[in-house]
């Protein structure tokens, strides 16, 4: 850490490495705009920096209460890290309920910025709180930056001609440049933002930012700190260009990338549900890129809309999360046994049923391989965080046109609403495998197979290729039939085809020594949080390697060999043990331990390196 | 249709290779040999056409017509459906589907078709019983049937698919009967002719567990007065002696001489008249309407949807992936 003097002011300027912080307020205080915006400004920074929003599933809970707390945490920083980290070191709390709900996660000694202004008795009530946490000792031990953010705002405004209300929306903007003068942030990305979000509204634009400079003056001014701090931008991500990028925004982009990949419309038919919409709201807004977008009337509707889309000879695609996924099951059927190319993107959240669903789960894998009446394999591929969500959806794509079935791609809440710095792939290195349709009659049958053992895609409107297909059992014309060696065979045929696709998937590098006592093996989005344990685990002169998977039905060849150098294999997963239990069936002869946490939360790196630790020390 | 073009087809080639397996009698043969007539006959391109059906006897339809064909789920086919045509708008979609399969597994999926007014024409063979589940009760069965799962008789209130339809805002939406050729096809035609969703209800017989169910109604010695037919720019008037009439009143047509009948105009008929007429034969003694009960024009859902696709490349020009990536604040790590 350095001390150097800051320019125009006596406050010393200290340098830090990473810093952690979560804004917690009520879920109308714009908490995630919050996070947002600073986590925006310190991309374009050039910090590495990592997310995790964290909100209630109701919109507006009552205000004030304990449930209506809406959370934002990141950590950004110079080096290249991989979690939102486990303690935050500054915890802003809005409000009592705020502050209860969140101060058991701060770090021993953090500091606590606190809006003293929604702290009078009945702000008290609303939290449950007999007495006031700020005169208690409740926060002894940590440093406490008390800021009347509800007064110092209506002041900065004095001039303006909002109502107090409106006036006092803009707290959230006179908190971010409070954080911003304590980070040495910049503030145009937010003002350029400011001006693009209320356009229409130019008093708003005005007043936020007038908050927004009062709140980042007022660090300069009234010496709240006793210092600023700052996190140089990072030299250790790889050269390129880069952008700030969210799961479901990837796989949004990846879905009109692999279907010009394809040479295919997009056709989305989807149901607005939490967290998997904003794909849904982001492809209806890329028309200019020929994506057509249905919002049906159900789930099912949803997929069956797009596999009619498939049958006519668009790319069908589907977006959803878990109760979705249920009620699609019985279409998903359909498409395996029609062999209809599709893709069906789940973001997990907490279940089962309606579950918690702004929370984080991974518990809808044995849903996604196994979950459908009969023998009906469907490949599946999990996005592990928001940077590879664009190249895993454009490999669905290409699964599912390259070997005629639907594909599974899950991501999950962590993924779908977490940030972090995209390098830009080039895009001129992404090879195309356009589509090619059966057009002549002569000798085609609907379900001959190619050497890969897919069928050839035929589409109506092509002249002398008239066939049916249906979800009863076909020979290899497509008409239905009931001999019991056809349904063998054909079903035979389905199974080998999504087992020969593990043949294009690359095996997964390990992590580390390729032998060992103890392998760390994970999917999906514990993947910063993994490799973050490991390392940790390593500082600590303990020497275990790590692997994840990415495409997880077939799985990737070579698992075998791998798996067989070490002594044993710790599968940490946000559920109760579902990968581990596909592994044990599929390779049973090794020694997998699985390690599970289902709060709704993700997993803390000091956990994971606390149960690596104690298998290599037991 | 390129080398057939010139090649006027026949009803035969409209028939595909595959044995029909209905039982014998079924009201279905005769829709289908109306269908394939009609398909040879109004010049329609196979390669073009998509019979979809969902569940049930009357789903084994598209099996039959030498057209593209999808047997899909029960109750989903207008979902399907609604897919196929938007991904290809020029495709003639025809959906075929039974009471269960519409009004009971799929009624949400029918509502909401009929409200969106994709360009496809449903066709619901309506014969009041589930067929190949072996006979229960269906949604379409009157109050009272009795039958295994139903031991004491059914309680519930049976749908009227037309007044369903209607309620759903339907573009178009008619009646005929299985073995009526001739009605059938006229019906056919308007149905193929109608610009959005056109529901046709089809009185069909299952021989086997609800043997002529309608046989008060359609039998040859009652059907022309028990049945009156709404014929576009035509008097309404039935009776084997073409002497019974009907005319407008406030409960929508009440029975009059055949010199006082009312001009029948489905297009500018109200919503609360053609309501009013699919409910008449809740009175025995009123003849049952067939025909076209509504027929107006409104905005079809698909075209729409490419409109604004169309009208977003011309504003934005057609995008580009390198776009959508590339966008937003971006920095550069040398």
């Amino acid at each position: 850490m350095t001390t150097t003097e800051t320019p125009g002011a006596d406050l010393p300027l200290q340098q830090l490495e990473r810093v952690v912080i979560r804004f917690a307020g009520d879920s109308g205080d714009g908490m995630q705009i919050t996070g947002n915006q600073f986590t925006q400004t310190s991309a374009v920074f050039g910090n590495d920096l990592a997310t995790l929003p964290d909100f209630p599933a109701e919109i507006r809970a009552p205000a004030g209460t304990r449930p209506g707390v809406s959370g934002f945490q990141l950590q950004f920083s110079s080096k290249d890290i991989h979690t939102p980290g486990d303690a935050p070191d500054v915890l802003v709390a809005m409000n009592p309920a705020a502050l209860v709900v969140n101060l058991g996660a701060l770090k021993a000694g953090g500091t606590l910025v606190i809006n003293t202004g929604a702290f009078k008795a009945n702000d008290l009530k609303k939290a449950k709180l007999g007495s006031n946490p700020l005169e208690d000792g409740t926060l002894d031990g940590y440093r406490v930056i008390p800021v009347d953010i509800n007064a110092r705002v209506l002041e900065a405004l004095s001039d303006s001609a909002l109502s107090t209300k409106e006036k006092a929306r803009c707290k959230n903007f006179y908190t971010l440049g409070l954080m911003y003068w304590l980070y040495s942030r910049p503030l145009d990305s937010t003002v350029n933002w400011l001006k693009v979000k209320f356009k229409s509204r130019p008093e708003l634009i005005e007043a936020n930012e007038l908050a927004l400079r009062a709140g980042f003056n007022a660090g300069d001014i009234h010496e709240l700190f006793q210092g600023q701090y700052e996190v140089p931008k990072t030299e250790e991500l790889p050269a390129g260009t880069y952008r700030n990028m969210m799961g479901n925004d990837a796989i949004a982009m990846g879905l009109v990338a692999g279907a010009q990949l394809a040479g295919l419309q997009p056709v989305l038919g989807s149901y607005p549900i939490t967290p998997a919409s904003t794909i849904l709201e982001s492809l209806a807004s890329y028309k200019h890129h020929g994506v057509v977008t249905m919002q049906m009337e159900d789930e099912i509707a949803a997929i069956c809309s797009a596999i009619g889309a498939s049958f006519s000879g668009s790319l069908g695609i589907t977006t959803t999360s878990g109760p979705g996924m249920a009620l699609k099951t019985e279409a998903m059927g359909l498409a395996i046994s029609t062999e209809l190319p599709l893709v069906i993107v789940n973001i997990q959240r907490a279940g089962p049923s309606t579950g918690m669903p702004t929370k984080v789960e991974q518990s809808d894998l044995l849903q996604a391989i196994f979950g459908r009446n009969g023998d009906a394999p469907i490949p599946v591929i999990s996005c592990s965080r928001p940077s590879d969500a664009f190249e895993l959806t454009i490999d669905a794509v290409r699964i599912a046109v390259q070997y005629m079935t639907p594909v599974i791609l899950l991501s999950d809440n962590f993924i779908a609403n977490g940030a972090e710095p995209w390098l830009l792939p080039d895009l001129k290195d992404i090879k195309p495998f356009p589509v090619q349709f059966a057009e002549d009659p002569e000798n085609h049958r609907t379900f001959a197979r190619d050497e890969k053992g897919s069928r050839a895609w035929a589409k109506p409107g092509t002249p002398g290729m008239e066939f049916r297909i249906g979800g009863l059992e076909k020979d290899i014309d497509g008409n239905v039939s009931y001999d019991p060696e056809n349904h063998q065979a054909m079903t035979d045929q389905r199974h080998n085809k999504i087992a020969a696709i593990a043949q294009t998937i690359p095996t997964p590098a390990v992590d580390g020594p390729d032998s060992g006592d103890l392998l760390v093996l994970g999917w999906g989005s514990t993947v910063g949080i993994l490799t973050q344990a490991v390392e940790t685990v390593r500082e600590n002169g303990l020497s275990v390697s790590r692997l994840h998977l990415t495409h997880i039905w077939p799985l990737p060849k070579g698992l075998e060999e791998i798996f067989s150098n070490f002594k044993a294999i710790l599968v940490p997963e946000m559920n109760m043990g579902q990968l581990t239990r596909v592994l044990r069936g599929e390779m049973p002869h090794h020694n997998f331990i699985p390690h599970n946490k289902v709060t709704g939360q993700p997993f803390l790196t000091t956990e994971v390196a606390a149960k690596i630790e104690n298998i290599l020390k037991g | 249709m390129s080398e057939t073009a010139t090649t006027k087809l026949t009803r035969k080639d409209f028939v595909s290779d595959q044995e029909v397996r209905w039982c014998p009698g079924c009201g279905d043969y005769a829709i289908l040999a109306s269908m394939q007539k009609y398909m040879a006959d109004s010049g329609a391109d196979p390669a073009k056409t998509v019979f979809v059906s969902g569940i049930g006897c009357s789903s084994r339809f598209p099996y039959y017509m030498n057209t593209y064909g999808f047997h899909t789920i029960h109750g989903r086919a207008p979902a399907i459906a609604t897919g196929i045509k938007v991904a290809n708008p020029d495709l003639s979609v025809w959906i075929v589907t039974g009471d269960g399969d519409a009004l009971s597994i799929g009624g949400n999926h029918l509502a909401h078709i009929l409200r969106r007014n994709v360009d496809v024409n449903i066709l619901l063979f309506n014969n009041e019983i589930y067929g190949l589940t072996k006979g229960q009760y269906s949604p379409t069965s009157p109050v009272g049937t009795v039958r295994k799962s139903t031991p004491m008789g059914s309680v519930d209130r049976p749908f009227n698919p037309i007044s369903f339809a209607l309620g759903c805002n339907a573009t178009f939406v008619a009646r005929s009967i299985d073995t009526d050729a001739k009605h059938l096809t006229k019906v056919f035609a308007a149905a193929d002719a109608h610009r959005g969703t056109s529901f046709v209800e089809i009185l069909q017989n299952c021989v086997i567990f609800n043997k002529d169910f309608y046989s008060k109604v359609v039998d040859r010695s009652v059907r022309a007065d028990m049945t009156v037919d709404l014929t576009p720019g035509e008097k309404i008037i039935y009776g084997a002696e073409e002497d019974k009439g009907m005319r407008f009143c406030a409960n929508g047509l009440e029975k009059c001489s055949a010199a006082d009948a009312d001009l029948w105009d489905p297009a500018t008929a109200t919503e609360s008249q053609a309501y009013a007429i699919s409910q008449l034969d809740q009175d025995p003694e009123t003849p049952k309407p067939i025909g076209v009960f509504r027929s107006v024009d409104a905005q079809v859902y698909e075209q729409q949807v490419h409109q604004q696709v169309e009208a977003a490349v011309a504003d934005k020009g057609p995008g580009k992936v390198e776009d959508l990536v590339c966008a937003g604040d971006r920095w550069t790590i040398d």
